[in-house]
């Protein structure tokens, strides 16, 4: 393999990597805006629980000279698939906790309150420096299946790894929404209040619903903590972390699994090689700006889906249930 | 804790003036407009703009009075102001008129608001970089009052104009024609329209008037701190914490909002650090949607 | 003259068809009130003359022109004011700003004719300020009246005004109405409540958006076929 192309390859790998992950964010999204009609400004926060819930349970606790720079509050070694799940359940924990609060409240107030829980979850991991470093972040966080190959290929193992739990959540929100469960779901999104006149209890489905988008999210940032092995506080931030997903499910197709996945891939390409074409034609002395015409490129872009295709590229699903 | 409460209101009647514009939307059109905080931003850097031009026009340099910045930046209100509004109409004739003419869901313009807050930011980011800027560079005067109160006399200039500028608006809806028909739209667009009212000529004008408080508030606390793009963003918390707080279209509601919020943030510091402020915002907000969520004056919404 | 005339009008929401193809003619000067139930039709009648819903097939003349398919906001501005069957005041409003509000479109000096809508309905003069929303459901039904008449309309169209209130205060509002007609006003009345075919001229009776009978509105009145099956005799 000569290396031109076995960096070519590795590109690709990483951006697969990426895309892979947002994908899962988009999918979790769809589960609960797409099915549930609820709006979660808040993914930012999910994700970095996700993230710091793994970061933490996979690592050791600092011990030496270490021990003075970088200040966790625990660290349990095991495995990486532990902390997957670790991050699932911290994800799940607390979207129970916000939706007690919250779920009650209507669709614009839940939206601005998903905001500030995020906000509060990053500024919290920001300044609580003994729970995991504060502002600095964990660093050396474990990469599974690392010692296999050659830490130039490791792209490749990893990307594997995602895309197996991507079939895997796939698989799971494509199943659980044609399910009765699902069901009932989608038809608190067409309307609430008949959905609860049939007797069922609205809140508690919509609770569910949050839980398992949540955890969906969980698993997407324990993954990407263990793909960049280093996550800081500023990482979470609202628009790679929330609003980023939110062009993606509203460009693939909100209320569509495969959609959901399609947007990510599509956005997060154009928001890495954009990165790429604009530092080709930036001219010389505009190098730091260039970095934000991507914002200006991701506001317009949303805008404009909004405006002409409201529905996304692939659209929603006409049908939802074999019945 | 005295000192604290001043510096709030000064920073509360900043806030006040933000969420005047904005509960002046969500009324008319039911719409949080995310970008509002980097509109926010925008005004404060066309003034900068505008400020560093006329600065360099001799005597305008030096400063009005006892306060820090000159007489450029006080001229620049005006060009800020005009642009500010012009931006607000022009944004909603695009986005958020052709929204509401194809009956789109109201969630569709909130987040095509997110869409317009990234494309603004990066706007301003491109144009003047992630630095810090300042309206005047040197001293800031500042006086010592009893109590043991420390305040910049630029404070005073702060609040009395934002104070002022809400009044106007207060006046101007209770007033003029044009002010009822705009509460009559908030109330009622189906009436409104049937009375012959032309709804989205109204709606303009809330852009305007809302664009020009926009404005204000920029370049307010653009005196107060200083410039950066990300100011705006920070903002937008206490606002909509404000706003709910305050009522759905109420202005004395939004005045009371932003100053509480403002106290709130700064007197939160006595227990909590400084970054935890937007915090304190989403607190307070979530306490009143879960205890009072038609805010102080807010009406029970029929929904 | 005819100054309202409906011809074979097919209107409704969306793929909900309401109006199957109505037709009626309204003399100036009349009162003519559109009988029927709950969900026949008679809002959307209403709404479909005074634009706010776009006749599917058919057309609707006022003073012998076109306007079937004109916004609101322009006919409003023709000689037609419309109180709707519910939210027809600015409840956060005072009684004033309501009767100014109506006059909005209004570009010469409407005190007089302010004068005229309180001299109309006594009642509202010692509201003036008011919040309209605090109002009981007998002067909120005068202040919504009394809104669209500041513009001076030749014709009125009311969705059932006696919707809600205690049967003395219905009694009122229909003298209110006759009055109202005494002076020159053409008026379209939608209800329920049989007791409109006794200040009306003339009465249709609209039934699954349909026509079902149209006539003189007393003998209507005295017709026991209609009594059985619409008026619930």
């Amino acid at each position: 393999m000569s290396t031109a192309f076995g960096g070519i390859l590795s590109f690709i790998a990483s951006f697969a990597i990426m895309a892979s992950i947002y994908a899962i964010f988009s999918m979790g999204l769809n589960v609960h805006w797409g099915y549930t009609g609820l709006l979660n400004y808040g993914i930012a926060g999910f994700f970095a629980l996700g993230a710091y819930a793994s970061a933490l349970v996979t690592s050791r606790l600092p011990t030496g000279e270490l021990a003075h720079y970088v200040k966790q509050a625990f660290g349990l070694g095991l495995p990486f698939l532990v902390g997957i799940a670790a991050g699932a359940v911290a994800a799940g924990i607390i979207a129970a906790i916000v939706g007690l609060l919250t779920l009650r409240l209507s669709e614009g107030y839940l939206a601005i309150s998903t905001i500030g829980i995020a906000e509060s979850i990053r500024i919290f991991f920001n300044n609580e420096s003994w729970l995991a470093n504060g502002p600095q972040g964990l660093i050396g966080i474990k990469q599974p299946l690392r010692g296999i190959v050659q830490p130039a290929s490791y792209p490749f193992i990893y990307l594997v790894i995602v895309l197996i739990f991507l079939l895997i959540i796939y698989v799971a929100v494509e199943r659980g929404i044609r399910s009765p469960w699902g069901r009932v779901l989608r038809a608190i999104r067409e309307d609430e209040i008949m959905a609860s006149a049939d007797g069922k209890n609205v809140f508690f489905f919509k609770l569910q619903s949050l839980v398992f988008g949540a955890m969906i999210m969980g698993v997407g940032g324990a993954l990407y903590a263990h793909y960049s092995a280093a996550i800081q506080p500023g990482v979470f931030e609202p628009l790679f972390g929330t609003f980023i997903i939110w062009t993606m499910l509203t460009l693939g197709g909100t209320g569509n699994n495969k959609g959901a996945i399609i947007g990510a891939f599509i956005v997060w390409a154009l928001w890495s090689w954009s990165t790429f074409l604009i530092m080709k034609i930036v001219p010389a002395g505009f190098e730091t700006r260039a970095p934000y015409i991507r914002y200006v490129l991701i506001g317009v872009l949303l805008v404009l889906i909004l405006l002409k295709k409201p529905k996304g590229i692939v659209g929603e699903e006409r049908t939802v249930s074999r019945y | 804790m005295i000192e604290l409460t001043v510096y709030g209101i000064v920073l509360g009647s900043i806030i006040a003036l933000g969420s005047v514009g904005l509960t002046l939307i969500w009324g008319i059109t039911d719409l949080f407009n995310c970008a509002h905080g980097d509109q926010i931003t925008f005004g404060a850097y066309i003034a900068l703009l505008f400020s560093t031009m006329f600065s360099r026009i001799g005597a305008l340099g030096s400063p009005v009075g006892p306060f820090s910045f000159g007489w450029g930046v006080l001229i620049a209100f005006v060009p800020s102001i005009v642009i500010s509004a012009i931006v607000a109409i022009a944004i909603d004739r695009w986005v958020y008129r052709p929204m509401r003419k194809s009956g789109a869901h109201f969630i569709a313009a909130f987040i095509a608001s997110i869409g317009v807050a990234w494309a603004l930011r990066g706007v301003i980011y491109i144009i003047w970089g992630a630095d810090f800027h300042f309206y005047a560079e040197g001293l800031r005067p500042a006086l010592q009052l009893p109590l043991g109160i420390r305040m910049r006399v630029d404070e005073f200039f702060i609040v009395g104009l934002a104070w002022a500028s809400v009044a106007a608006v207060y006046i101007f809806l209770n007033v003029t024609k044009m002010g009822k028909a705009l509460r009559a739209l908030a109330d009622n667009p189906g009436l409104a329209r049937i009375a012959g009212i032309n709804t989205e000529r109204m709606i303009a004008w809330a852009w305007g008037i809302a664009g020009a408080l926009i404005a204000i508030a920029g370049v307010l606390y653009g005196i107060e701190t200083q410039l950066r793009p990300e100011m705006g963003w920070i903002f937008l918390l206490p606002l909509f914490a404000a706003i709910i707080l305050g009522g759905k279209g109420s202005i004395t509601g939004a005045l009371a909002g932003g100053l509480v919020l403002g106290v709130a943030q700064q007197v939160s510091t006595l227990w909590l650090t400084p970054t935890y402020k937007p915090a304190v915002a989403f607190m307070i907000m979530i306490l009143v949607l879960v205890f009072r969520p038609r805010g102080i004056f807010g009406r029970r919404q029929a929904t | 003259m005819k100054i309202l005339s409906v011809e074979n009008v097919v209107s409704g929401y969306g793929s909900m068809e309401v109006l199957h193809g109505f037709s009626m003619d309204v003399e100036k000067g009349q009162i003519v009130t559109v009988l029927g139930p709950n969900g026949s039709g008679k809002t959307t009648l209403l709404r479909t003359v005074f634009g706010e819903v776009n006749p599917r097939e058919g057309k609707v003349f006022f003073k012998e022109k076109e306007i079937g398919g004109l916004p609101p906001e322009q006919v409003a501005r023709i000689g037609i004011s419309y109180v709707p069957q519910e939210h027809n005041i600015f409840p956060s409003l005072t009684v004033q700003e309501n009767l100014e509000m109506g006059a909005f479109i209004r570009v010469d000096d409407w005190r007089p004719r302010m004068n005229d809508v309180y001299g109309f309905f006594p009642d509202l003069t010692g509201r003036k300020k008011s919040r309209a929303g605090e109002l009981s459901g007998g002067m909120r039904q005068m202040l919504a009246i009394g809104r669209a008449l500041m513009l001076n309309p030749e014709m009125l169209l009311l969705d059932e005004p006696s919707t809600g209130l205690a049967p003395f205060l219905v009694n009122q509002i229909f003298e209110k109405i006759v009055a109202l007609n005494q002076q020159g006003v053409t008026i379209v009345l939608v209800e329920q409540n049989a007791q409109a075919l006794r200040c009306a001229h003339k009465a249709y009776i609209l039934e699954g958006g349909e026509k079902k009978a149209e006539g003189n509105a007393q003998d209507l009145m005295k017709d026991a076929e209609i009594g059985k099956h619409y008026l619930g005799r």
